[in-house]
Parts: C-alpha cells; structure tokens; sequence
C-alpha cells in the first residue's frame, strides 16, 4: 500500500476533572490496582499524553477510568466535553480503542477476525469488515494475504503487538487507550514498534492515553506526560522537555534520572540547530583561494568536497599551498550527522572524534553545514529560556518525517511498513445487538 | 468357552438393537447432565459462592453406589426408564461441573479485559469468547462422563430388560450360562466406550482449530 493523502481523522479531547478513586481496605489487601487522588488533566484532541510512575501508582487505573472498566469514586471524565458516566458503557466502549500490554488477542480467533471485533459488534457488513481488515493490517506492517487466516499463536509477540494495535483502529475510535502496549516485547522490537507507531500518529491524529512505567518511553512517545508518584497523586505535568529541564520535585527528578540532561538531548534533533558556515575547498579547485578565504575564519581547518559537495575531510590551512586541492591532502575527518539525528546520538559522536565539530550532510551526502559542540550547548540554554512550543514542534517533527524515507526500516514481517491513513469511515448507525447470536 | 458366531450372526438385529439401547441410556443422561452442569456453572464463575456447595453436593450424589441409586428409585418412578435415566444423570454432575468451571477459568484475564474494554456485552462475551475458549476443558470433561456412563448403563440393566442395553447381554448370558452373549455384551462395551471417546476427540479437533495452530507452532 501507498501513503494517501492524510483523509480527515477524529480526534476528542479527554479531561479528567478532580476524578478519584479509593478503594476500601478489603479490596486494597486484595490487590487492587492502585487509588487515584483528584486528578485533573486535559488531554487536547490528537495529542499522546503519557502517564508514568512505578507500579501501583494509579496510572492504569486513571486509563480504565476513560472505559469505566474502573467507575471513579469522584469526580468526572469528560470527552469531547460530555461525562462518559452519562454514556452506556458498551457504546462508550465501542468508540475508544483499547491496546494492552499481553495484546488480549482472541486465541480462538484468526488474526482478521480479531481485527474487526469492534465493527462485528457495531454489525458492519462482511465486505466491510474485509476490506478494513486488509487495510489495517497493511497499515500496521503485516501482509494481509499472508497473516490474515492465521490465529494469534503462529505470530511472534511484535507480530500480535501490532495487531493489537489494528484491532484498536478497526472502528476509527477519536481516542484510544493504550495501557503498556509495547511492554511485552523485546527492547529492539519495542523501539521499532515505538517508531513506526510515531509515523503512524503523525497521520492518525488520534487522542492517545499511554501508560508506561518505562521513563524513556514516555519522554519518546509523549505530547504530554503525566509523572504519578504513590497513592495516586500526580507530581507533574508538562511535555517532556519542559519535565526534564525543570523536575517540580525531588520525586520527579529521582524518577527520571541522573542522566535528564542526556535524555533531554534526545529529544532535539540537528534539524533544530543553528548550522556554522564551513569553509569548504573542492578537490580539484584552487587552493591558494581556499586559503585566503580560511584566513578571514577563526577556525583554522578547511573542509574538503568532492564534485558533489560531499565532505572527503579535513586539512589545516597552512597545508594548503597553490596549486589543487587534492582528497590526499586530507588530515582529519568529522562525523557526518543528518537532520533527524538526535543531539544526543550527535554529542556522543563529536566526543569520540578527531575534529569536535560535526558535519550535517543531506540526503545525497552533500553538505549543509557544521555542528559544534557550542552550537548544541547554545540550543540547549535557548530551549531551556524558552521550550518549544507545540506546534513548532509539530512543524519541526513534520519536516523530520518528510525527510525520513531513508530511515524506513525494513520490517520484520513481509509488505512495507509505510503507513497510510485509513479511510474514515464513521460507524454504521446499526443496532449495536445486530450481530449478537440470539 | 465357545463362542457361537452362529448366534452371533442370527441375532444382529438384537444385538444392534442393545448397543443403540446403550447409546441412548448414554446421550440422554450426558445431554441432561450437560445442560444443568453448564448453566451451574455460568452461575458459579458469576457467584464464586456457589462453587463451594454446588461441588459438595453433586460430590454427594456421585458417592451413592449406582446399584442402590437403581434400586431406591424403582418405588419412585416403577421400571420406567426414568430409574436409569435420573441416577445416571446425577453421576455426570460432579464431573461436569468441574471441568465446565475450570475451562471458564482457563479462558486468560487479559482476554476478557480486551473483550469488555472492547465493548462485548456479558453474554455477548460469554458465547464467543468464553465458550470457544472453555471448548477443550469442557469436552475433556465430556469424555470423562461418557466412558463412565458407558460402564454405569451396564449396571441399570441389571435390574430389569426395560433398560435394554449391553448389560442385558451379559445379565443373560450370565443367567443362562451362555458364554457368547456374556462375552459379546463385555467386548462391545469396551469397544463402545473407545469409540465413542475417539469421536470426542474428533469432535474436539474439529471445535478448536486454533489449538492446533498453537501445537503446530510448539512443534515447529
């Protein structure tokens, strides 16, 4: 399948306002999930909000809070603006897509089947049903001719992850639930699951509530992010650069780590840095020119191209005498960085190379211009006056995407993995007991 | 000991007249029995009290000795074949039961969470999630209470020819020394029994493709 053009995708938002729940000491000695204390929370429309903490600390239970699989004690769960207490559970149900962490997929069932449960319930006709099946699951990376008869015991656990995912899309749901989903797999697996559910995000628009107890997850997958501590209690809220410059606790601090300041690179991209000209010399161009042109720099080195601008190295420019510039001239060589690297994955390459300056190269391998360790520590006291907000990010995270063909991985499963928008079809208005057996 | 294939031969119609008699004096009580253990059991994964003393009692019905069963409720019900009928359905419970309630409970926590986070309404859930899943368990069961069946059916006919079946072959055959009738009404039970347990398990196979899916790959 090929990438449409993004077809309009739902979205609501979700806002907790002052829900509790607490649950009696009987329950508490018997395990239940954990309390939730006044939690108020605006999740916008087509946003990922994260919630993190340890176990027991009442994230999973604020996420079944949305389905009333937990009714809260107090307090309301608005989407879209109307209490989901108001609604029939079943229909509300319907409407939010659910992911968690041991997939749930129906063992009985294969693997189309189990896609399509949300529209069998709504009675969508048997074409229907089909054809959205093969869409998804060609949405989520795995070939429908292949996967589509086979029951969730012959996949592999990323396989029945992202099927679980396709069963969540199956009905279009403006928002979806996704408790752990990615917890169960191996952390190679996880990470390509994480990112192609990013690309998938950027085209769905969906609002997602993501729960994790996995800290650099959450500063990955969310716009928002939400750190709970014991007893239900949020102890932060803000997107994840803004909770890795500025922990509001000592709690939110320890949670994320000695190395915030490292894992807060990783959310920054080249992309976002300033480039420094280079002086640059062709190989076989005049080197007396490219000499006076260095002597009017601080920086002492000259950057050596081939005929296509790609770097070959660099030469100090005393070396270079009249006559041409030639690639064996060269004494030193840089990283080269692309726009989608990460200052993080940067910083630790400047650190192990000859030259501290980094080399940021198009997708041809001709040169845009240089990053040094300056320019990143500029960016970071930039950020931290002033964060990005959301839609610069989102303008920068778009750019990034239309940059990323390279990066597309080759998938585990046959068929590509590009994501493509799937079709909007609103929910047949049948009567919901339609396809029930008498 | 003779056998005489003779008579084996002149009597078919009757012979063939006892094993379907034994068929039926096993499917009624195991259709009946069925019936009640399953709807005993959606009551008790539904009020886990129930599991307690619905097991003692159906324990205590499986204690009574079939041939006393037969016998005190003879007064009762007179020949009819309701005297083999209600003691053989009795005995099915307990086993039943049992296994009915522990395929409910095989069915994985995370698999109903995703059907009723999904939006299945409760019976919606539990005829096609919780059913299918239940299916090997339940059939399990169903081959436990059809083999032993099989031999009870035997006992009944010894109070009386109304109940017909194989046991009235060996009642005879006993009764008048008649070595072949005995023997053949003892082989046809054992053959009976393992028949009947292989086409459970066909039935089983044919009701659970996605065991097979899952063996497959175990294997591969």
């Amino acid at each position: 399948m090929t990438a449409s053009p993004t077809t309009e995708s739902r979205a609501a938002s979700v806002e907790f306002d002052h829900v509790t729940k607490v649950y009696d000491a009987r329950a508490t000695k018997t395990g239940a999930p954990g309390a939730v204390n006044d939690l108020s929370l605006t999740v916008p429309a087509g946003k990922i909000c994260v919630l993190v903490g340890p176990s027991g600390c009442g994230k999973t239970t604020s996420l079944k809070m949305v389905n009333r699989l937990i009714e809260p004690t107090s307090g309301r769960i608005l989407l879209d603006g109307v209490d989901a207490a108001t609604r029939d559970t079943t229909e509300l149900r319907r409407g939010i897509g659910y992911v968690i962490q041991q997939t749930g997929l129906f063992p009985h069932q294969t693997i189309e089947d189990n896609v399509v449960t949300v529209p069998r319930l709504l009675g969508w006709d048997k074409a229907r049903m089909k054809a959205r099946s093969d869409e998804l699951l060609s949405i989520v990376g795995l070939d429908p001719a292949r996967y589509a008869r086979r029951f969730p015991a012959q996949l592999s656990g990323g396989e029945r992850q992202r099927v679980g995912v396709a069963r969540a899309l199956a009905a279009d749901p403006p928002v979806m639930l996704m408790d752990e989903p990615f917890g169960a797999v191996d952390p190679i697996v996880r990470e390509r699951l994480q990112n192609e559910f990013l690309r998938l995000q950027e085209q769905l628009a969906k609002t997602i509530l993501f729960v994790t107890h996995d800290i650099d997850e959450a500063i990955k997958m969310g716009d928002l992010v939400v750190v709970f501590q014991a007893g239900g209690v949020v102890a932060q809220v803000g997107p994840p650069s803004e909770i890795l410059a500025n922990p509001a606790s000592d709690y939110v601090a320890r949670f994320v780590g000695t190395d915030r300041g490292l894992k807060r690179l990783s959310l920054f991209r080249i992309g976002e840095v300033p480039l420094s000209p280079v002086v640059t010399a062709r190989v076989g161009g005049d080197g007396a020119a490219a000499r006076r042109a260095a002597a009017e720099t601080p920086f002492q080195y000259v950057l050596v191209t081939d005929e296509a601008s790609r770097p070959v190295g660099w030469v100090h420019r005393d070396r270079l005498t009249t006559g041409v510039v030639s690639a064996d001239q060269v004494e030193s060589t840089s990283p080269l960085l692309d726009r989608r690297t990460t200052l993080k994955d940067a910083l630790s390459m400047l650190l192990d190379a000859d030259v501290q300056a980094g080399l940021v190269v198009d997708r041809t391998g001709a040169l845009r211009g240089m990053v040094t360790m300056d320019d990143i520590t500029a960016l970071m006291r930039e950020r931290d006056a002033r964060p990005l907000d959301a839609t610069e990010r989102a303008a920068a995270d778009a750019e990034d995407a239309a940059d990323a063909d390279e990066g597309a991985d080759a998938d585990e499963g046959a068929g590509g993995a590009e994501p493509t928008s799937p079709a909007s079809d609103p929910p047949a208005p049948a009567d919901p007991d339609a396809s029930d057996a008498a | 000991m003779d056998i005489r294939w003779d008579w084996i031969a002149d009597n078919w119609d009757t012979i063939l007249g006892a094993v379907w008699q034994h068929l039926i004096l096993v499917i009624v009580p195991l259709v009946v029995g069925f019936g009640i253990s399953f709807g005993l059991a959606v009551w008790a994964i539904r009020q886990p009290k129930v599991y307690g003393p619905t097991t003692v009692i159906t324990g205590i019905l499986y204690t009574i000795p079939s041939l006393a069963a037969f016998a005190l409720l003879v007064p009762i019900f007179g020949f009819s074949m309701l005297v083999a009928f209600v003691p053989l359905t009795t005995y099915t419970l307990l086993i039943l039961f049992r296994n009915i309630v522990a395929g409910f409970q095989a069915v994985p926590r995370e698999v109903l969470e995703a059907a009723d986070g999904m939006g299945y309404r409760p019976r919606q859930r539990l005829l096609r999630v919780e059913l299918p899943l239940a299916v090997p368990l339940m059939i399990a069961g169903v081959r436990l209470a059809a083999v032993t069946l099989i031999g009870l059916a035997t006992v009944a006919s010894i109070l009386g020819s109304s109940f017909g079946g194989l046991g009235q072959l060996i009642t005879e055959g006993l009764q008048t020394f008649f070595p072949t009738k005995y023997v053949l009404g003892g082989v046809l039970s054992v053959v009976l029994a393992f028949v009947v347990d292989i086409v459970l398990v066909r039935v089983e196979r044919l009701a659970t493709p996605w065991a097979r899916a899952r063996a497959e790959r175990a294997g591969a």
